[in-house]
């Protein structure tokens, strides 16, 4: 982690200067080094939680290929600033519901990519005992709720979640993820008016990457403008630029603080694009490959490399974390490879609480 | 009945009583069970089986929903996966259907779909049958269908005694069990000690021995099936009438050892014939004890039509008395 001091050892020799010519403002400039230190710190934070999904990802590609995971798997590339940056604004007690789309939300919640990655490879090792594959990731220890693969499945859950805090009074969060597509389901116009009319502790977060499946916003919503359509609930509702992290996070703060004081739900609208197919199934021919090209020149691991960059961090600094971040993922699928397969003699268990194993 | 003599007769209360001191004995004894459900508290329940119980439990605890049948639904999932009790009221099976996606996509799949993380411990009431002249889309008896899903429990309760005792068995347990109310049967009277004959989960219950033949039913068709019994005595016919109770799991060994006795089947089952309930029970006698039967297995189900409006389409639509008499005598014939 040398990479990581050198914005300090500069800060340092700032102070320095400043201790030289006045006593007293040494101690302001001290803190304003020591904030511009933690913020680069927490910058390299998303930029490696980002960098973890994105090529964790390609790498899904590439087993998928080899047919090493099989089943439906839909990618995020493209839309991670959206789970990385709300999961700054949550805690280890809040509850996060995501959908089918959903390896960067566990990964961004702290689900190891190990547990992940043999889930995938439907080993017994898997964070769901391989019995749920891609789009069904589960983490009880850390409060992450699936991986739900109806769209808008997910919704009335994270509304229980959330009323039980509510009766209990227990001051956690549950943050649910779901798409533009979700938006046009019943579940969420249910939900919506049920939550504010529970005053549910509900952070609806909707990743508007502008397409349900292969149909474009436009040709599945009358109106466009889905925080405007949430703000008619009564619950405060905001978009926010989905891909750049910093903006996300800062949305979701305010989000996550106004739900936390008890002001019941809050909408964010993440504006955000996918690069990838809707699954690996898709042959992408409902958008234009010019479409997908502006959209990346708007990168959100680009765009934060950049900002780190500008931000004095050395040529080098960002490849160091993608190293790290490989590293990782090597580990993930060795141990993938590795890990036992469920016995088909198991074949039942967990059908009732009864067939558990004691 | 007077307040005299309450002292000395067993109690009298009716099947929708019974249900309702159920559901005050579990929300006092627990506070993490709470009601929800559409009018389950200021109109006291569509059937008047919660009325009281939001003037001692208050608004918190019984809770009035809005018409979203998947949002409450999928709420009192999300509450039982955090560690809460939910009692879910649907008010009725025919409103079920628009919550059919949580029910069946998240209750019955979340613990074994996590690898064993999330359980569900939510209880789900709901009216269901005919009978009561409101038509095809109000008519619906799907309890065949909820019976087809493995990951939850489907209990049927056809006495009062039953209906005070069961759902403290289901919030007993640690998986989604859904209680079937017939409509017909919340004014039915009876003795409801919970200390008699508590609700033993996946066991059916023989409510007239009988020698000659075994009628295999639940709920609603439960009294018809003892009227039919009772008929049949008179004509020298000895009818065994097994409650099931429970529609998921089935009581094999009760239904086996009963007709291996009377080597005569008849299933009444208010559902539609095809892919019914009466269907799998069917199979499975011919599974399990084929050699034992005298006689095919019989069986009184609804006419394949949607439930009419007029009473007396209606009545020739369901499984009436008489049709169970006849089923029996051809059986035994």
């Amino acid at each position: 982690m040398k990479a990581d001091r050198t914005p300090t050892a500069r800060g340092t020799s700032r102070s320095r200067q400043a201790r030289t010519a006045h006593r007293r403002p040494s101690v302001a400039t001290k803190q304003k080094a020591a904030a511009a230190d933690a913020e680069t710190g927490h910058r390299r934070e998303l930029l490696r939680q980002m960098l973890l999904i994105r090529r964790f990802e390609d790498r899904c590609v590439e087993l998928y290929s080899a047919a090493k995971i099989r089943g439906f798997v839909h990618l995020y590339i493209g839309e991670e600033a959206v789970a990385v940056g709300v999961n700054q604004a949550l805690t280890d007690q809040d509850a996060v519901v995501a959908t089918y789309r959903e390896h960067g939300h566990a990964l961004a919640r702290g689900v190891s990519a190990g547990s992940i990655m043999a889930e995938m490879y439907g080993r017994s090792t898997g964070c769901s005992g391989g019995r749920g594959g891609s789009m069904h990731l589960f983490d009880a220890s850390r409060r992450f709720y699936g991986g739900n693969a109806i769209v808008g499945g997910g919704i009335p859950l994270a509304c229980g979640l959330a009323l039980a805090d509510r009766m209990r009074g227990d001051g956690r969060v549950t943050c649910c993820f779901f798409g533009d597509g979700a938006f046009a389901e019943g579940e969420f116009h249910e939900v919506a008016n049920l939550a504010v009319l529970w005053r549910l502790p509900l952070l609806l977060v909707c990743e508007n990457n502008r397409y349900a499946m292969g149909t474009a916003l436009s040709r599945e919503h009358a109106q466009t403008d889905l925080a405007l359509r949430a703000a008619s609930y009564g619950m405060p509702a905001w978009p926010v630029d989905g891909m750049d992290v910093l903006a996300v996070e800062a949305a979701a703060r305010r989000a996550a603080e106004a739900v936390r004081a008890g002001g019941g739900p809050y909408f964010l609208e993440a504006l955000t694009y996918r690069y990838r197919a809707h699954s690996m199934y898709d042959p992408d021919r409902y958008r234009d490959k010019d479409e997908i090209e502006r959209w990346k020149s708007r990168d959100p691991v680009d765009a934060l490399a950049a900002v780190l960059r500008a931000g004095g961090e050395p040529e080098g600094g960002v490849d160091e974390i993608a190293k790290a971040v490989d590293a990782e993922i090597d580990d993930a699928v060795q141990s993938a490879e590795q890990a036992p397969y469920e016995p088909v003699e198991n074949l039942l268990r967990y059908v009732t609480s009864a067939t558990e194993p004691s | 009945m007077t307040a005299g003599s309450a002292a000395t007769k067993p109690q009298q209360t009716t099947y929708r009583e019974a249900m309702r001191e159920a559901m005050r004995e579990a929300l006092r004894a627990d506070e993490r069970v709470f009601l929800m459900g559409e009018d389950v508290g200021r109109y006291g329940g569509c059937f008047g089986v919660s009325l009281g119980l939001l003037e001692e439990f208050g608004p918190e605890r019984i809770r009035d929903t809005p018409l979203s049948e998947s949002a409450f639904v999928g709420a009192g999932i999300g509450a039982a996966v955090a560690g809460m009790r939910p009692i879910v009221e649907i008010m009725t099976v025919n409103f079920s259907l628009l919550a059919l996606d949580q029910i069946l996509n998240n209750a019955a799949t979340l613990l074994h779909m996590s690898g064993g993380q999330l359980a569900v411990p939510l209880v789900i009431r709901m009216t269901t049958g005919a009978g009561r002249q409101v038509a095809a889309q109000h008519s619906h008896s799907l309890e065949g269908w909820y019976a087809h899903i493995p990951g939850i429990r489907v209990l049927a309760p056809a006495t009062v005694a039953d209906a005070r005792t069961v759902l403290a068995a289901a919030l007993a347990d640690p998986d989604p069990v859904l209680i079937f109310e017939h409509g017909s049967l919340y004014n039915l009277s009876g003795d409801p000690d919970p200390g008699a004959d508590p609700v033993d989960l996946g066991r059916a219950a023989i409510r007239r021995p009988g020698t000659d033949a075994t009628i295999v039913t639940f709920g609603g068709c439960l009294p018809k099936a003892l009227e039919a019994a009772e008929e049949l005595a008179r004509l020298d016919v000895s009818a065994e009438v097994i409650d099931l109770r429970s529609l998921r799991p089935l009581d094999d060994a009760a239904i086996m050892s009963s007709v291996a006795r009377t080597h005569h089947a008849v299933v009444v089952d208010e559902a539609w014939r095809t892919g019914s309930l009466a269907a799998e029970i069917s199979a499975r006698i011919t599974e399990q004890v084929f050699y034992e039967l005298d006689a095919p297995v019989e069986r009184v189900c609804s006419a394949e039509v949607p439930i009419p409006y007029a009473r007396q389409l209606e009545e020739a639509a369901l499984p009436q008395t008489a049709d169970i008499v006849a089923a029996v005598q051809k059986a035994v014939s």
